[in-house]
């Protein structure tokens, strides 16, 4: 059994004639939660649905538990995401549903266990995530981090061996942002998980993660641990630790001169 | 001027294209529900919930709108059937009209600003806000677990509803005709009980809304399973459901009605 739960290999993936993500090496080692960061758009959301076997590459190759996810049958796929889970960025609980069979939601779809048992599991999940209270309300009863925590305990309802967390920590209140950094931590250790974490939010994912990537316009362009990348001497890297607004990442959008678009130039 | 002829033909066959494709895509989407049909069956209570969304909650705009359709027919017809002198008649006609046509049309257009409406939007705000894309990752088929219990509570519903719109119109149009105008009550029922086929007449009314079931229930699940995940993409896939298919129903009623209604009565 490899020490890496998750492999990539020369991955690429085109959108048409856009080239989204390009010769991605990427590891993640058992037991660690890996940040996979970049600014809005630099697909890092779509290695993450190629991860899940969303979509598939243009080349190149993703194992996970040494299962080639691109070359995976309908029947295949669905064998492997159930012993995958993903926190969508702003949930994705179903609204019809309350907290509780939402989180009881897998576990009836994907189990023959019986009712009571059900109730025993979904209690410890909600019990994990601070919400067993909140187990008769109904999603819209909820604030975003709420919303966020449910899904979180839906997510590792089967307990699963691998994690996939979306921007985690977008649009959430400085309290409800380090509830989630540390239940994202916390989960993984206790429940034996893997876990990867797509953010931009540098400062909070730097506190609870093990390693870095960074990707920009589709490459990788650092790599390292949250010290090394505290330290990090790229340009890339340093305006995005320091929130730079000009650098490697331009303050503007490409445009003609500013003069000669105010008509002052001949 | 030949610029502006050649950028019109071509957006005039883009569109063209763009409705066979889509109607390619809808035909895809209608195999695919069928194939994935297994777990509605085997697990039933959901399509039951579904009936319930579909059906019960657009009982009253059902009720109601036959009620007052079968009186409006009956007013009508009496005025009509009074100058022949066979008002007797009255019963025969609300019930034929309702039966045959009224009752399967209305309630299926009925059905489509009601039901379909609500389906398409439901779809696209699950699409849009990833709740289809977390049943995937939860290796669940969205097209078994949503589309297709959502497919079939829809079509066993609409027959009921067009049934029950017929009575209710047959009732509307008894009160109008007998308690109000006076028309004989044994002749208006009994004109009725002889001229009404159960064949020709209420077997071919299931059959063309059981059709209509269909046709809206497709569009409205492909509308929203297809639409843009934004607040305007879900608008606008909204609003085509209802014209779609009620364009459809009128279509498919013309297309039944000349197979079904060829030399009977």
């Amino acid at each position: 059994m490899s020490d890496n739960l998750v492999q990539i290999r020369d991955l690429s993936f085109t959108y048409g004639d856009r080239m989204v993500l390009q010769g991605i090496n990427l590891n993640a080692r058992r037991g660690q939660v890996i940040a996979i960061m970049g600014n809005s758009g630099c697909g890092k959301t779509t290695l993450m649905r190629l991860i899940g076997g969303q979509v598939r590459p243009t080349a190149g190759q993703i194992l996970v538990d040494g299962i080639s996810v691109g070359e995976l049958d309908m029947h295949g796929l669905y064998d492997l995401r159930r012993r995958m889970g993903m926190l969508f960025q702003f949930g994705a609980l179903f609204t019809d549903m309350t907290v509780y069979d939402n989180v009881a939601f897998q576990l009836r779809e994907h189990t023959d266990l019986p009712e009571a048992m059900i109730k025993d599991l979904v209690l410890m999940k909600l019990q994990a995530v601070g919400l067993r209270g909140a187990q008769v309300l109904m999603p819209s009863e909820l604030s975003g981090g709420m919303a966020r925590r449910v899904a979180l305990a839906r997510a590792v309802a089967l307990d699963p061996m691998l994690m996939m967390y979306d921007e985690p920590f977008a649009g959430l209140d400085p309290i409800s942002l380090g509830v989630i950094g540390n239940l994202i931590r916390r989960l993984t250790d206790t429940l034996g998980m893997t876990s990867l974490v797509v953010t931009h939010d540098i400062q909070e994912s730097l506190k609870i993660v093990d390693y870095v990537y960074f990707i920009s316009e589709g490459v990788i362009e650092a790599e390292g641990t949250p010290a090394e990348i505290k330290a990090s001497g790229l340009p890339y890297v340093h305006q995005f630790v320091h929130g730079e607004m000009d650098g490697p990442v331009p303050f503007h959008y490409p445009s003609p001169a500013y003069p000669s678009d105010l008509g002052l130039t001949q | 001027m030949i610029d502006g002829i050649t950028a019109f033909l071509r957006q005039l066959g883009a569109r063209f294209t763009n409705a066979i494709w889509r109607l390619g895509m809808a035909s895809r989407f209608l195999v695919l529900t069928l194939m994935y049909s297994g777990t509605s069956f085997r697990r039933f209570h959901l399509v039951i919930k579904e009936v319930f969304n579909a059906g019960v909650l657009s009982l009253i705009i059902i009720l109601v709108s036959g009620l007052f359709v079968g009186m409006v027919l009956g007013l009508q017809g009496y005025e009509t059937l009074q100058t022949y002198g066979s008002e007797e008649a009255l019963g025969v006609l609300v019930a034929l009209s309702l039966v045959r046509e009224l009752g399967p049309v209305v309630a299926a257009l009925l059905f489509a600003s009601r039901a379909g409406s609500a389906i398409t939007a439901e779809i696209g705000l699950m699409k849009a806000t990833e709740q289809l894309s977390a049943l995937e990752m939860m290796a669940l088929n969205p097209i078994a677990r949503v589309i297709a219990p959502r497919f079939w509570g829809a079509v066993i519903s609409m027959p009921m509803l067009a049934a029950m719109f017929s009575a209710m119109g047959v009732f509307g149009g008894y009160l109008v005709g007998v308690v109000l105008l006076g028309v004989d009550e044994g002749a208006f029922w009994s004109q009725m009980q002889a001229a009404v086929d159960f064949r020709d007449d209420i077997v071919n009314g299931i059959i063309k809304s059981a059709v209509f079931g269909v046709a809206i229930t497709l569009i409205a699940l492909f509308e929203g399973y297809d639409a843009p995940p934004t607040a305007e993409g879900v608008s606008r896939a909204t609003t085509r459901t209802v014209v779609t298919s009620s364009l459809a129903v009128l279509a498919l009623d013309f297309v039944l009605t000349s197979f079904m209604f060829r030399g009977v009565g």
